[in-house]
């Protein structure tokens, strides 16, 4: 890989990147202006009650750099990033790494709940005629439902039964999880050629043996696929199911308790290490998946 | 295939002998109540189910075709389910008798499932409604009759007496929460993604710089901004649209897109030889060919802009709406009407889902996923 654009890969990437870049340009740029037009009238009141006459320029420096801004900038939030990773240790209550430690447990032990369940109710669905009639299309239905919005009453109801933390973070990951698993999956488990299912016939094997060696196998790249998406619904499942425990840790929690407070550049920082949480989980699945999925079921 | 099915239904012929775990039952006491426990023989309802049910299983042999065995049997589990009802409804405590009735009531239904889902035609369609309603009787049976606590899980009659005695609430909150935020940020986020679509398709480099960053909004919790919406835009419905218009721009923009590049070539050039323009092009023949994406698009839109709109509620509204109705009610312990807030939402999901998918069948009827097979 070189970024040389006289090469013929280098060009190809320079004319991927070059959009990309340009878009990003223009999201930072209107992100300063935003902040700017955004910020103007608090700004305004500052610098009049400081008594002094003001400039055009006075009030744009000024509102680059409010303490409480509406809308900070993305320098502000870097600073704000670095200062809370360096500046203590990773198990301060003041490190995001922390918070993100805290979302990332409970959203992959959801994740693993789901794929479990997904994977279980799909091997069902295509095992038992009577569960892809009558149990395929309430698990569609069940995803016409807002989850997210029963979330809080969830962790309440499993608090009172005396399970708090992780547990009920993860069961509202579980439930946004299982469903692309299940979708994928019962695609993926009918994938396998009919060919092959006629071959394994032929040498007696059970439903146990091709379900294993077969199906399972052929239903590799569907699966990843809704790896990718259920682990980003995982994510969002933690971070939603720590909004009504009342912030104490988690990256739900500084988003609410930076709402709270008025502290927007805490809720611009928990934001941007969601999204880098969420983004490294759909990498590591990436990965895993072209560690795994190899032969001529990746290529499908 | 036919011979395969036919094949399929002769094997089904002899029935698993689980359900007649139910013939236990008469030995163990039917229910609890008052002066202790209860014969099957000293309650006439129960017994009379009991029979009814197994009647129907005995009898089952001379049903003339699938179906009515499948009706006949029916008829049984609906007695097993409606005598633990009956004795509840007088105040009684099913016993272990009772139970293991309707556990073999219950192996019976997946009996009749079965056969539903070999026939064809509406009786293929009762399969899944007859699930959910026995779902639905379970979790009621099983709530009342085992004594779960209503703050764990309220039975389903309790949820739609509080339906009954909170509707004006409940309607109150459905204004606020989806007849206002959701159909306006709904119509916006879409509205904005399409039309972006439309602009990035005509200008290529505005689509490659697009599509990624749409792909990384996908990965990205959006329902995160909501603070910071409400914060800007304030209690009011403008900040839950705020939400939902982030929320939904990027899904459909990106099915547009992926819909605009559906038309084929050679379908594009006839519409050239017949010197059509751009815009003909796109009305006539290019969106056409894009409705089974936008329709993609604008169903999963439907369940985000609730998830949205509830979930920005949380971080403040004025005071109506599910997501405040949600957050105040658990925190009172009045968990009926949380629950009824979620059937609320629920209905409105499905419903949403459910007019998109028939509008899509009526307008792509032409599409090959909707021919018949």
């Amino acid at each position: 890989m070189t970024t040389d654009p006289r090469t013929a890969g280098g060009r190809a990437l320079f004319a991927a990147a070059l959009p990309v870049a340009a878009m990003a340009l223009f999201v930072l740029a209107a992100w300063y202006a935003g902040a700017v037009w955004l910020n103007a009238p608090q700004a305004a009141d500052a610098l009049t009650r400081a008594g002094a006459e003001w400039s055009f320029a006075d009030l744009v420096r000024q509102t680059l750099a409010m303490k409480r801004p509406i809308l900070p900038t993305p320098d502000q939030v870097a600073v704000d990033l670095h200062q809370s990773l360096t500046g203590y240790p990773v198990t301060h209550i003041r490190n995001l790494l922390y918070h993100t430690g805290v979302t990332a447990g409970s959203a992959l032990t959801g994740f693993a709940m789901g794929v479990v369940l997904g994977v279980a109710l799909a091997a069902g669905i295509v095992q038992v005629r009577t569960l892809e009639a009558s149990l395929l299309p309430w698990v569609i239905a069940s995803q016409t439902i807002p989850i997210l919005a029963i979330a809080p009453m969830i962790v309440v109801i499993l608090g009172n039964l005396g399970f708090t933390g992780l547990l009920p973070k993860a069961v509202i990951s579980m439930y946004l999880c299982f469903f692309p698993i299940t979708i994928g999956m019962v695609k993926g488990l009918r994938s396998a050629d009919p060919l092959t299912l006629d071959l394994m016939r032929t040498y007696s094997a059970g439903t146990a043996r091709t379900f294993l060696l077969l199906r399972l196998p052929a239903s590799l790249p569907f699966l990843f696929a809704s790896l990718k998406v259920a682990i980003a619904a995982s994510v969002v499942g933690a971070i939603v199911g720590e909004l009504p425990t009342g912030g104490q840790a988690g990256l739900g929690a500084r988003l609410l308790s930076g709402s709270y407070y008025g502290q927007t550049v805490q809720i611009w920082s928990a934001l941007v290490m969601s999204a880098l949480l969420s983004v490294g989980l759909v990498l590591l699945v990436g990965l895993a998946e072209r560690a795994l999925v190899r032969g001529p079921g990746a290529t499908r | 295939m036919n011979q395969e099915t036919t094949m399929a239904r002769q094997m089904l012929r002899p029935m698993a002998p689980w359900p007649l775990v139910m013939l236990v039952a008469p030995v163990l006491p039917v229910a609890t109540g008052g002066g202790g426990a209860l014969a099957w023989t000293q309650s006439p309802v129960a017994l009379a189910g009991l029979l009814l049910t197994l009647a129907a299983i005995l009898l089952r042999r001379a049903a003339p075709s699938a179906l009515a065995e499948a009706g006949l049997l029916l008829a049984g589990v609906a007695a097993a389910y409606a005598v633990p009802l009956l004795l509840l409804g007088r105040g009684l405590v099913p016993g272990a008798g009772l139970w293991v009735y309707l556990a073999g009531a219950t192996l019976l239904l997946g009996r009749v499932l079965r056969l539903l889902a070999d026939a064809d035609g509406a009786a293929r369609l009762a399969g899944p409604a007859l699930f959910g309603l026995a779902l639905v009787l379970l979790w009621e049976i099983l709530t009342r009759g085992l004594g779960v606590p209503a703050i764990l899980l309220p039975p389903p009659g309790a949820i739609l007496a509080a339906f009954a005695t909170h509707a004006a609430e409940l309607w109150d909150d459905f204004g606020q929460t989806v007849l206002t935020s959701v159909v306006r940020g709904y119509l916006m986020g879409c509205g904005a993604g399409f039309a972006v679509a439309i602009l990035a398709d005509r200008v290529p480099f505005l689509a490659r710089g697009l599509l990624p960053l749409g792909n990384l909004a996908s990965a990205i919790p959006v329902v995160g901004i909501a603070p910071i919406m409400v914060m800007w835009f304030g209690f009011d419905w403008q900040s839950k649209a705020a939400v939902i218009v982030v929320m939904t721009f990027f899904p459909m923009m990106i099915n547009t897109l992926a819909g605009l590049r559906g038309a084929e070539r050679i379908q594009l050039d006839l519409m050239r030889s017949y010197g059509a323009g751009y815009w003909r092009t796109l009305l006539l023949l290019r969106l056409p060919c894009a409705l089974p994406f936008l329709f993609n698009g604008l169903k999963i839109n439907s369940t985000l802009a609730l998830i949205g709109a509830i979930v920005a509620e949380f971080f403040g509204t004025p005071v109506v709406g599910m997501g405040f109705r949600i957050s105040t009610e658990v925190a009172r312990m009045n968990l009926d009407v949380v629950w009824a807030t979620i059937a609320v939402a629920a209905l409105t999901g499905s419903a949403l889902y459910g007019a998109l998918a028939l509008a899509e069948r009526r307008v792509t009827a032409w599409h090959p996923s909707f021919r018949k097979r």
